[in-house]
């Protein structure tokens, strides 16, 4: 019998998504203020224009070549592997890019972007402060000056990269509305762009907010899932059998899965961040604990109460510290496609330091929940089986932060 | 005739334009908002903004944000809210009363819950900052149940993008006066004025300014132009300032708040056309 999805194997693709109206499924969308819905069409009418041009293709792949320093290696970790006693794990290693995390791809992309547009003046939000870190350094590569907003907590907590982003010449705005942490920036960002709509041009660094920033981040961040296709049949001939990558937002996560979204062998493993432990609602499991609701100009999973307020999110790692999680994974999420689990605070911790002494990587605390799972889960799979775990940035950023977390924890 | 309608087609008459309050529900918590809402149509007010409290008001600056904190942190829900409109309807029934807000505590009620539950607690139109017209969810809802579904154009509304605004609006077309958040930048009213001529070549709807009007001059300045005046952060501000170091209303309170919607009404009402 014929069978129409075997003669057309794009017509039932995971890739197509979103709809020409954002829409992944019901997520997604453009739930902004009328003063920024004719700035959002214009990014998308602009992002139209150069994704497919070889010109800005070209010259986004020489900056990513010689700038940023892709390829990233996909690295055995050897000791890991044989400690765990089962699956062969991989790192993807995006904690070696300039700047010290993925957030760099995404943002290179749209600086050539904004720049197409003409925009002279580049706004951008950060939690842990790898977007804000990346944003600035693309800023003063092409000499556009820029504000991040980023939550009053993050600014304590992640003091190195505060003198990072300031050291680059950026404007590093403090916000203590709401929990001041990752939402509270991205909502003061939205509101400077507001107030700034015809020279600035606002750099999401997640897979969220309103379209195209979901489906542009993504695509801006496939380079590491195109990478990791190629590496792994180079290394071993052959697709890896799992990818584990952590999400807060989830730009990592998705660009790593993207490309392999049509391959049913793949096993696409995604950690939320649990906190202290998801019965304790201090967390940031959107998936796990949350429930649909529009946010920051998609709709989406979200943590929140039965009235609809916005609930805080707690993780250790700043990164993770968001109560919202990008559109496609949510339709994702729904349809079966990723794996959503989650992992503690103590968790990553832990991953943290066995990660560092087994294999001297230290991974930003954010990519230890992925590394956590992996530990997980390794043990108990067979020796032929491949697992890919992205090391989406690198975790000097976080000594601070697990040093007082094991101070806390010591009794 | 609801009750918006009949209240534009009385200002026509009288040949003035409309004040328009904003109060956040709940803000700084119930009894005294509910004192507020009951005061502001005696004060001059001709139609009244309830502020739907929400956690992330992404539109709005620190003098809404506050507000709609203060609300919440007194235990201001959706249900509260409605039950304000009920009671405020029960002595009040020519007063049109604007729900506005941000999609996600609708949603969360249920958007034709909400929808239902709203009209027959006396609401007459719903603003919904952040549902443009290409998230027009609500339109179809709201006209079934006969609320207006009111829509925001703003400097940046060019003439393509006008006609979708005005396709599914109803009630009156809410210009918004700066590029900006609310109760930061002052509206400029020249820049206004040749605005709303533009925006009447797109719609027969009466137009209300809002954002960026502060005192009773601006408002009297806005008035020669507008169909209606909002003031909503500086009525806001005025609230605040009534309040002691744990934001709990001092005596002054009410009468504090009624006492500028006063003078603001003042003003829009010294301009006649």
């Amino acid at each position: 019998m014929n069978n129409p999805s075997q003669t057309l194997p794009l017509a039932n693709s995971f890739r197509n998504g979103p709809d020409e109206t954002g829409h992944f499924g019901i997520y997604g969308g453009r739930y902004v203020a009328e003063t920024l819905m004719p700035l959002i069409l214009d990014v998308d009418r602009a992002y139209n224009e150069v994704k497919d041009d070889t010109a800005f293709r070209a010259e986004l792949a020489g900056y990513l070549s010689s700038y940023v320093g892709r390829p990233t290696p996909l690295y055995y970790a050897k000791r890991m592997s044989e400690k765990l006693g089962g699956a062969k794990i991989f790192f993807k290693r995006e904690d070696l890019n300039h700047t010290g995390a993925h957030k760099v791809n995404n943002c290179m992309g749209q600086i050539l972007l904004a720049r197409r547009m003409g925009k002279t003046r580049i706004i951008a939000e950060t939690g842990a402060g790898m977007h804000g870190v990346a944003t600035a350094t693309v800023c003063a590569l092409f000499d556009v000056p820029c504000t991040i907003y980023m939550g009053a907590t993050d600014i304590e907590r992640q003091a190195p990269n505060v003198m990072r982003m300031k050291m680059l010449g950026a404007e590093v705005k403090p916000v203590t509305s709401g929990s001041a942490t990752l939402k509270d920036a991205m909502n003061d960002a939205l509101r400077d762009w507001v107030a700034n709509v015809s020279d600035t041009y606002y750099i999401i660094g997640t897979v969220a907010g309103p379209h195209p920033y979901p489906t542009m981040v993504r695509d801006f961040q496939s380079v590491i899932g195109d990478e990791t296709r190629k590496q792994m049949q180079e290394l071993e001939g052959r697709l890896p059998d799992s990818v584990v990558a952590c999400i807060g937002g989830g730009s990592n996560a998705m660009g790593i899965f993207h490309p392999f979204l049509d391959d049913p062998s793949v096993r696409l493993i995604a950690t939320e961040a649990a906190g202290e432990g998801i019965e304790t609602g201090k967390h940031a499991a959107s998936l796990s604990a949350g429930a649909p609701g529009v946010l920051h100009g998609n709709r989406t999973y979200l943590l929140q109460d039965a009235d609809g307020q916005i609930t805080e999110a707690h993780s250790i790692s700043a990164g993770l510290d968001y109560p919202g999680i990008g559109p496609e994974h949510s339709w994702l999420h729904d349809i079966g496609r990723v794996e959503y689990v989650s992992i503690t605070d103590k968790e990553a911790v832990d991953a943290y330091q066995a990660c560092t002494r087994t294999e001297g990587i230290i991974p930003a605390l954010e990519s230890s929940h992925a590394v956590a799972h992996a530990m997980k889960i390794a043990g108990s799979l067979p020796k032929d089986h491949l697992m890919v775990v992205n090391m989406s940035g690198r975790g000097d950023k976080d000594l601070d932060s697990v040093g007082r977390w094991l101070a806390d924890h010591d009794s | 005739m609801s009750r918006i309608a009949a209240k534009f087609a009385s200002l026509k008459k009288e040949g003035r334009a409309g004040f328009v309050t904003f109060v956040t529900a709940g803000d700084p918590d119930l009894a005294t908002s509910s004192k507020i809402l009951a005061g502001l149509a005696g004060a001059g007010a001709d139609m009244i903004e309830l502020g739907m409290p929400f956690s992330d008001p992404m539109a709005d600056g620190p003098a809404v944000q506050a507000s709609s904190l203060r609300a919440l942190n007194s235990g201001a829900n959706m249900k509260q809210t409605l039950a304000m409109v009920r009671t405020f309807r029960q002595s009040d029934d020519a007063t049109p009363i604007i729900l506005m807000g941000y999609f996600n505590p609708i949603y969360a009620y249920g958007t034709d819950k909400f929808v239902a539950d709203a009209k027959a607690a006396g609401v007459d139109g719903l603003i919904v900052v952040d549902l443009p017209p290409e998230e027009s969810e609500l339109s179809k809802p709201t006209a079934d149940a006969g609320l207006d579904f009111i829509f925001l154009a703003t400097p940046t509304s060019d003439d393509k993008r006008l006609p979708a605004i005005v396709k599914h609006a109803s009630g009156f077309l809410y210009y918004v006066a700066i590029a900006g958040i609310t109760g930061t930048r002052s509206a400029d009213t020249d820049a206004v004025a040749s605005a709303l001529v533009r925006l009447r070549k797109h719609t027969k709807l009466p137009i209300a300014v809002g954002f960026g009007i502060k005192t009773p001059e601006n408002a009297a300045q806005m008035a020669k132009s507008a169909d209606a005046v909002v003031v909503g952060s500086a009525l806001v501000e005025k609230l605040r300032e009534g309040l002691d170091a744990n934001d709990r209303p001092t005596a002054s309170c009410v009468d504090g708040v009624l006492e500028f919607a006063r003078d603001l009404a003042k003003g829009v009402r010294s301009v006649s056309k």
